[in-house]
This record gives structure tokens, C-alpha cells and sequence, in this order.
């Protein structure tokens, strides 16, 4: 079978033009897939960044939230509540909002505010600079060091800005695992002085952080704060969650798929098309093939390996210059929420095969149906 | 006589019948036909067009099922053997040499001579020594690493000559080998094939309405509406 694989890429490669089309239409339809889909799990990756970046096992919120930016303000006794539930080794109160600071440029920048509990501290970022406990000092701000840190006009400890009119000082800098999805920078600082400094609604609580004894407890609590009227998650289905809204609750998820589905029609078409017109070229030499003595099966191998090979070859160009178009986006725009994911590569590959499949589909039946009698015919 | 007839008997076909469509639709192709090819004589297959002899030549190289009748090569019936079968004994057997050569375009001359040696699963290194060897008898050794596309009419027909002969058949089928031909290369390709491919061991059937080349044959079967009209036998050259 070696000589007739040889045969068969000798075939497809030295057909230059039909193999780089061929190759430009997997290229392309990859690319786009994976440009697409890396885009989607970027936006939901970034989506969720303050859950994962707080930490916490377990998110108690208001029933109605579906984005973790969107919080609920919740009562105090919710936490007082939750506290005495059995399974409960302990819960904080988080604050989460939207404010304006006035950089010393004198511009206004929207910020995301996170008020850390003032006992414990939880959730906390790791700093790259300054001490954590500054953050108790006189206006003490953490500012986290992310794709959104230039907002802040590349603030140092000690830089100074005004948060509603209240003076705000830096006092550390910090690194988290992922950056935010809407584009403004992440301030840190206690719950308390969150409070004070940003006008706030009656309730000030935007989610309880738990910590449960053991991993079994969660059932548990999650019942019992649902007999409170509120909703308990696990930073997992807290996630899973935000993902489900931006999937199904916006137009996001449909246009992901809308565009996914339309890179899988144009390399299917493209190669689909020149792949058939290869077949049709080689048809009659096919059919002389068949003549001198090959089998069936020989020529439906030559098909698979010629459609397998270019799937292939394309799908590996495809993938780099989706990487290479990320990397390079990345570089100069540092909010690119761009994510190549295994997932992403996996659903390319499959689609690639898909295409390749059906390409080759077209051509076995094509080549199957040849009689050597027509080739005498001509 | 007769037993040194039956050892040199390459082909024989015995009543053979092909019809295509069928009811008011049905056309036959050949009817009733019956005869021997022998080892080491080129017999030609002449007559209009659809009088049926290409449908005949597919019959007997195991190409195309007859509705009736039998076909032995070389004492063997082809048509009581399963597809592969035949597929293998096509590729063992019997050479082709098609009337628009279908030699590969993107292939070079030596790989496109090599194919048969190729599908018989020979190292591929081995298929294309033989192969050059075999260009070197039809005079093309030094044509070997270009494409086919490059080569005159009359040498792209030698390469299918050679291709045809790369795995050393004993019955050699050729499908209007000059047609692409001027008369001049056409004559010079028979008269080359009549001394340096055919043998004792080889029988060669040629289909041919060119009478430009009967000269070259041993003996001429006459077709006309499916049917023999006539099996000649003598020094055509002559006529």
C-alpha cells in the first residue's frame, strides 16, 4: 500500500495549484473557526474573571443575577443567615460595583470596585507590589496589574486619584489570573471603605463568599440558602452560569455560531469543490488504474489519504495563523479577549475531518462508479 | 499440430455475447463470437466503428462480463473468478495499452512506467529500476524524469508500451494504437512493437480500423455488427 500512497501524493502535490487551493480553503475555513471560537471562549473566560480570580468555593447571590458584574444588592442578615448554617466553616461579605475616578491627568475613568471583607481580607489578589495590610491605611486602593492597567494612566504606589470626591491612594499592585471582560480597570479595597466612599443602595452585599467545612456540606448549604430566597452556586456553576447567559440570553452564542458555521461552508465549499474538480481531472486515470489491475479499495485509500493529507496540512496552517494572528493581536491590544483553547482545536479538527470526509465521499463515489470499459470507450 | 496449437493457445473465446439496455431498448454488441489468439502472434481485431470489437477486446481482458460465453486465458476462465481476482489477474497477465495512453500528467515518464509494478506491491525503488530498464527498450531512457506532458505523440505511445509491458504479460491488449498518431509514427510503433515487445511467450491483439499498419499483422479478424465476417490469415504486406 506504501508505492500506491506515493502514488497518490505525488498526485495531489504536484497538481500545485489545485493543492494550494485546496490548502487555502482548509487554511482559511480553520482559521475562521478558530477564530471565532477562540473569540467566544475569550469573551466567557473574561466573563467570569472575578470569580475566578476571588476564589471563593462557594457564591451566595441574589436569584436574579446572571453576570457577576450585574450584581444584586442582598441584605446583611443574609450573611448572618448563611453563617449559622451547619457546613459553613465561614462567610464574608463582597462588595462589587461600578464607580468614576479622577486620574491626575484630570480624565474620569470608569473602574470596577471590589471591597474585600474587612476581617479577613478574602479573595484578596496577589501583589507584585506593596504590602497587604496598606490596604487598611487612610485610602488604601489596590490596583490590579492587568490588560486594563494603562486605563489607569500606569499608576505606582503612592499615586494619588479621587474616587467621588473621596482621595484614593495606591498602595499596592496586584497580578490576577484573568482579566476582565468589560474593558475598565479593577480597584481592591476593604468592604468598608467601599461603602463609605461609593454611593450605594439600601443593601450593600453583592454576593456571600463560603467557605464549607468539607466538599459534602455543599448540598446542604446550597438548600438552605435556597430556603432563604437566595441561590447558592459553586464558583464552577457560578461560571457555567455567566457562560449560559451570554450563550443563550444574548445574541452572542447565535453569532459565534452563525460565523463558525459559515468558515465551515466556505472550506467546504472551496475544498469540496476543488477537491471534486481534482477527482474529475484524474477520473479517466483512475478508470485506467482500475484497467491494469487496481482494486477498489486501492483507489478509495489514495482518495483518503489525498483528502487526509490536506485536511491535515491545512488544518496545521490554520491553526498557526490563528495563533499567530492571536499572538500578534495581543501584543497591540491588550484587551484582545482572544483564547485559543484545546476545545477550539478539537471542534476545528473535527469540522476538518467533517470536511475531508465529505470531500472524499464525493470522490470515492465518482471513482467507484468508473468502468474500466469507458476508458476503452474514451 | 493441434496439441502444439492448444500449448501455444493464449485466448479463447467461445461463444461470446454482449447486449446493453434491455426490451425494446436492447442493442447488442457482439453475438455469438468464438475465437483463439496464440502465443507469439499479433491478431488484430478490425472493422467499422460499433461493429463491436471494443466491446470484445473488454470481454476478453477480463474488462467488461459477457451476457454469454467464456473466456480462457491461458487454459484459465476469467469469468468464473471473483473481481479481485480478475482485478489481479488483469494486473499478472495482461498488459494495456489504451488509445489516449492515460498516462498520469503529474507523474514523471519512469514513475508512470513503474504503476503496474506499483499495484503489484514492489518496493518502490525496485518498480522504478525496472521501469527505467523498460524505457531503455522503447528508447526513452533519457526522457525518465520528465512528465509525459513533455513528450511527442509517438512517445507517449512507447511510454505506454512500456508501462504496458512492466509486468511482463503474456497477452498484450492494444485499443487503436495509432489513432493519435500521424501514419508515419503510427506504422513505425507497430513495426517497433512486432520486433522488440512481441515473442514466443506473448500473444498482442490489436484493435485497429488503421489498414495503414495490417501489414504488420499475423492475422486480421474481421467484425461487423457484432459479428466475425471473416478470419484472414496470410502476408499483408502484399496487399
Amino acid at each position: 500500500m506504501k508505492g500506491i500512497l506515493k502514488i497518490a501524493f505525488k498526485l495531489l502535490v504536484n497538481d500545485k495549484g489545485k493543492f494550494a487551493a485546496l490548502l487555502v480553503g482548509i487554511t482559511f475555513a480553520v482559521f475562521l473557526m478558530i477564530q471565532m471560537t477562540s473569540m467566544f471562549a475569550g469573551i466567557m473566560a473574561r466573563s467570569s474573571a472575578t470569580v475566578v480570580n476571588i476564589g471563593a468555593k462557594i457564591w451566595v447571590m441574589d436569584p436574579a443575577v446572571n453576570t457577576v458584574a450585574n450584581s444584586i444588592p442582598m441584605p446583611d442578615y443574609v450573611q448572618d443567615a448563611v453563617r449559622s448554617i451547619n457546613g459553613v466553616k465561614y462567610a464574608v461579605p463582597l462588595y462589587s460595583s461600578v464607580a468614576l475616578v479622577k486620574l491626575r491627568s484630570g480624565t474620569y475613568q470608569a473602574v470596577s470596585v471590589l471591597g474585600l471583607d474587612d476581617a479577613t481580607l478574602f479573595g484578596r489578589p496577589a501583589l507584585l507590589e506593596g504590602k497587604i495590610e496598606d490596604i487598611y491605611a487612610e485610602n488604601g486602593f489596590i490596583v490590579l496589574v492587568d490588560s486594563e492597567f494603562r486605563k489607569m494612566e500606569y499608576p505606582k504606589i503612592g499615586t494619588e486619584f479621587e474616587i467621588n470626591d473621596n482621595r484614593g491612594v495606591v498602595v499596592g499592585l496586584a497580578k490576577v489570573t484573568s482579566s476582565g471582560l468589560f474593558g475598565i480597570p479593577t480597584l481592591y479595597t476593604t468592604y468598608s471603605r467601599a461603602v463609605t466612599y461609593i454611593p450605594s443602595a439600601r443593601f450593600t452585599t453583592a454576593y456571600v463568599l463560603v467557605e464549607p467545612k468539607t466538599a459534602s456540606d455543599i448540598p446542604y448549604i446550597k438548600e438552605q440558602v435556597q430556603k432563604l430566597g437566595y441561590l447558592a452556586l459553586t464558583d464552577e456553576e457560578f461560571i457555567q452560569k455567566i457562560s449560559d447567559f451570554y450563550m443563550y440570553q444574548t445574541g452572542l452564542g447565535i453569532n459565534m455560531f452563525i460565523m463558525t458555521a459559515i468558515s465551515f461552508i466556505v472550506g467546504l465549499s472551496i475544498s469540496g469543490q476543488t477537491f471534486y474538480t481534482f477527482i474529475l481531472e484524474n477520473l479517466e486515470k483512475f478508470g485506467a488504474l482500475k484497467a491494469i489491475g487496481a482494486k477498489g479499495r486501492e483507489l478509495v485509500f489514495m482518495i483518503l489519504f489525498q483528502a487526509t493529507f490536506t485536511a491535515f496540512v491545512g488544518y496545521g496552517l490554520g491553526v498557526g495563523l490563528a495563533s499567530f494572528i492571536v499572538m500578534s493581536a495581543r501584543l497591540r491590544l491588550p484587551d484582545y479577549a482572544a483564547q485559543i483553547t484545546y476545545m477550539n482545536l478539537a471542534d476545528a479538527f473535527i469540522m476538518v475531518v467533517i470536511i475531508a470526509a465529505i470531500s472524499s465521499y464525493i470522490g470515492i463515489r465518482k471513482v467507484l462508479k468508473i468502468e474500466p470499459f469507458d476508458i476503452f470507450r474514451s | 499440430m493441434a496439441n502444439a496449437d492448444a500449448m501455444n493457445l493464449a485466448v479463447k473465446a467461445i461463444n461470446l455475447a454482449k447486449w446493453f439496455g434491455e426490451g425494446e431498448a436492447r442493442t447488442i454488441a457482439v453475438k455469438d463470437v468464438s475465437f483463439d489468439a496464440y502465443l507469439g502472434e499479433m491478431l488484430y481485431i478490425v472493422g467499422p466503428s460499433g461493429s463491436g470489437k471494443t466491446t470484445l477486446l473488454s470481454m476478453i481482458s477480463g474488462i467488461l462480463r459477457p451476457n454469454s460465453g467464456t473466456v480462457a486465458v491461458e487454459n484459465m476462465d476469467i469469468w468464473n473468478m471473483a473481481t479481485d481476482e480478475i482485478a489481479a489477474f488483469r494486473l499478472n497477465k495482461i498488459g494495456f495499452v489504451f488509445q489516449d495512453y492515460h498516462l498520469f500528467p503529474r507523474l514523471t515518464t519512469v514513475e508512470n512506467v513503474a504503476i503496474p509494478l506499483i499495484l503489484k506491491k514492489i518496493d518502490w525503488n525496485e518498480a522504478l529500476k525496472i521501469a527505467m530498464q523498460n524505457l531503455e527498450i522503447v528508447g526513452l531512457k533519457d526522457r525518465a524524469q520528465l512528465p509525459p506532458v513533455k513528450l511527442s505523440g509517438g512517445e507517449q505511445q512507447r511510454v505506454a508500451i512500456a508501462r504496458a509491458i512492466s509486468s511482463r504479460p503474456d497477452l498484450l491488449i492494444f485499443d487503436e494504437p495509432t489513432a493519435s498518431l500521424d501514419g508515419d509514427t503510427g506504422r513505425k510503433i507497430v513495426a517497433f512493437v512486432k520486433e522488440n515487445i512481441l515473442n514466443d511467450k506473448r500473444c498482442i491483439i490489436i484493435v485497429t480500423h488503421d489498414s495503414r499498419i495490417y501489414e504488420y499483422a499475423d492475422r486480421i479478424l474481421k467484425m461487423e455488427d457484432g459479428k466475425i465476417i471473416g478470419l484472414e490469415t496470410g502476408d499483408f504486406h502484399e496487399e
